[in-house]
């Protein structure tokens, strides 16, 4: 799983990489925004990986996840979100003009 | 009062300005009202900081109650609320003059809430304890600048504010992605935590790898000259009075974060890639400054400026000696009153010959001598001329510099300095000197516009007369990156009782 996970990584970074170096506007967008998802899956396998684990510890101490990666990532895909959705706007407004 | 209510003031008091100035779009003086009040109150609290911490005392919040290295925490040591103090001061001289001179159209578009919420920023990321949280303010003041940004017209200065915008948030992503490297390694995201953690840490070297992505997301963040080509080609394209903003505040929060994380987080007797900061600080003085001497352009020179000042600030953060740091945090504090400053007579100088282009002005000596004697002030405080702040800076940094014994540090300082002034003597002579061009529109100058330079002149010239006491509380604050046993203390709890560490099978 953990390789899965950071062959997928490698592959956002590469591909993020490669658009973000494009001649364009819109595959600089494209290249943050798989950016963006690789640093994701990057700060959610810090939490180490876990299957069927709770995140949230309760009497009985089993096998547990460590929730703050998750909240972290959760934070960083709002924060992502709206800075795409600012780029797009900003990219109409100079362009429509 | 109680140094915890004055470290919420300082960060609410602008974000509660934000929301009243949107709910008053209707009305623009009331507006306005609230947020120059806003600011001031943020600017008193800041001012109480530092007169709480000027003894070496650092205050700590937990949010709801929250023991430190899992709950939220904000601190406020001495570099903090000097920091604070400072930068609130020149956002209310540039919100000041941005709402006497800027045309309605700067009004319309939000101007005031997002002055405001740069400035909730800045102050967030003085007053942060932990490094997620300075990633989260580090979004706000890049999504406020950029939105103040966006409204710039014309080819080049959208081109500028999509460099702006394309190198900032690769920057971001470098933060984020080594915030989580550093959290899978280290367990923990909390300053004084971290310190505690990297001081134990038996394998260093596996976290030196991922602070070099911290390092590279300050570089970007305070213009450090490899990572620098967003400033230029971005800064001058602002109207002043934003202008002012952008140059006092944004390089230097990267900076505070490069002293803050590097200086303290990560130090031991040394911090990671210590060599490699020198190394970029040189390259940075020396080409920001040979960069200005190329331009020809008031706000060209002054971007490019900035550019080779960030790189003497980096330097006392590279030597990493206690007389250096304290000369850095001087110079931090010295710098941002000085280039804001020189941004607003940029604008005053724009109003009376419709150009900073130093082609198209000349003979203000003659014509206006009171702007020439405001110009002065902050120009030959950033070049380094005796009794003014710039000097004490520049003299103390050598100071350091010779301690260590680099020589070749040494020349860098001093020719630097040199070119500087070299530069600033040809605004100088461009636009005090010679004859006063024909035409142009003489705007009437704006009276607020003009106290606001006044303002901070005078402040300049007070930074150098008390020399002393405010280097003895640079002294303080440097200490206190270096030792931060109180700071720990503050965060931590008294004895910093050792955290529980989680040992997860991968």
């Amino acid at each position: 799983m953990s390789v899965l996970l950071a062959m997928t990584i490698g592959l956002l970074v590469a591909a993020g990489l490669y658009r973000l170096l494009g001649p364009g506007r819109l595959d600089a967008l494209v290249g943050l925004i798989l950016l963006g998802q690789a640093v994701n899956l990057g700060i959610f396998a810090a939490g180490r990986l876990h299957h069927n684990a709770p995140a949230i510890v309760t009497g009985n101490m089993g096998p547990t996840t460590d929730p703050l990666p998750q909240a972290l990532v959760l934070t960083a895909i709002v924060i992502g979100f709206g800075i795409i959705a600012f780029i797009l706007t900003f990219m109409l407004r100079s362009s429509g003009k | 009062m109680n140094p915890d209510f004055l470290i919420l003031i300082s960060l609410l008091a602008p974000f509660a300005g934000a929301i009243g100035c949107l709910a008053a779009t209707t009305r623009p003086r009331l507006a306005a009202g609230i947020a120059v009040a806003s600011v001031a109150i943020s600017l008193a609290a800041g001012l109480g900081l530092v007169a709480a911490t000027s003894g070496g005392a650092v205050h700590a919040v937990h949010a709801g109650g929250w023991s430190a290295p899992f709950g939220i925490v904000l601190t406020a040591d001495l570099f903090s609320a000097l920091m604070l103090a400072v930068c609130q001061l020149v956002t209310l001289a540039a919100l000041a003059t941005g709402l006497a001179v800027l045309p309605d159209l700067w009004r319309r578009r939000h101007f005031l809430p997002l002055v405001l919420t740069l400035s909730t920023a800045t102050c967030g990321a003085f007053l942060t304890g932990d490094l997620f949280n300075l990633y989260v303010w580090f979004e706000v003041l890049l999504l406020s600048s950029f939105s103040l940004m966006a409204v710039l017209r014309g080819d080049e200065g959208r081109a500028g504010a999509w460099r702006y915008v394309l190198l900032n948030l690769v920057s971001s992503m470098l933060f984020l992605g080594s915030a989580g490297l550093i959290y899978a390694k280290t367990g923990s995201l909390n300053f004084a935590d971290l310190h505690l953690r990297f001081a134990a840490a038996g394998d260093a070297y596996l976290l030196e790898s991922s602070t070099v992505l911290l390092f590279g997301s300050f570089a970007i963040k305070s213009a450090l000259l490899p990572f620098a080509f967003w400033l230029p080609a971005s800064y001058p394209h602002l109207p002043p009075a934003i202008g002012a903003l952008f140059a006092g505040l944004l390089t230097k929060v990267g900076l505070y974060a490069l002293f803050r994380v590097f200086g303290m987080v990560f130090a031991t007797d040394t911090f990671p890639h210590r060599e490699l900061l020198l190394i970029l600080a040189v390259v940075t003085m020396t080409g920001g400054v040979l960069g200005a001497v190329s331009q020809g352009g008031m706000r060209g020179i002054l971007s490019f400026h900035i550019i080779s000042q960030v790189g003497y600030m980096a330097l006392a953060l590279a030597l990493f000696t206690p007389l250096a740091l304290a000369a850095g945090i001087f110079y931090l504090v010295h710098h941002i009153v000085v280039k804001a400053n020189l941004f607003l007579v940029a604008g005053l100088v724009e109003r009376r010959f419709g150009s900073s282009e130093l082609e198209r002005t000349g003979g203000l000596l003659r014509s206006a001598p009171w702007m020439a004697a405001l110009f002065a002030v902050p120009a030959l405080s950033l070049a380094g001329i005796p009794p003014l702040s710039g000097f004490f800076a520049k003299f103390m940094l050598l100071r350091a510099s010779l301690e260590v014994g680099d020589a070749w540090v040494t020349v860098a300082i001093v020719g630097v300095g040199l070119l500087t002034v070299f530069s600033m003597l040809k605004i100088w002579s461009a636009a005090f000197w010679g004859s006063t061009p024909e035409g142009g529109p003489a705007l009437k100058q704006s009276g607020v516009a003009v106290a606001a330079s006044v303002v901070l002149g005078v402040v300049t010239v007070g930074i150098g007369l008390a020399a002393g006491p405010v280097f003895a509380l640079a002294e303080t604050a440097a200490t206190g990156l270096l030792e931060p046993e109180v700071y720990l203390d503050a965060v931590l709890g008294t004895g910093n009782p050792p955290v529980p560490t989680i040992t997860t099978t991968p």
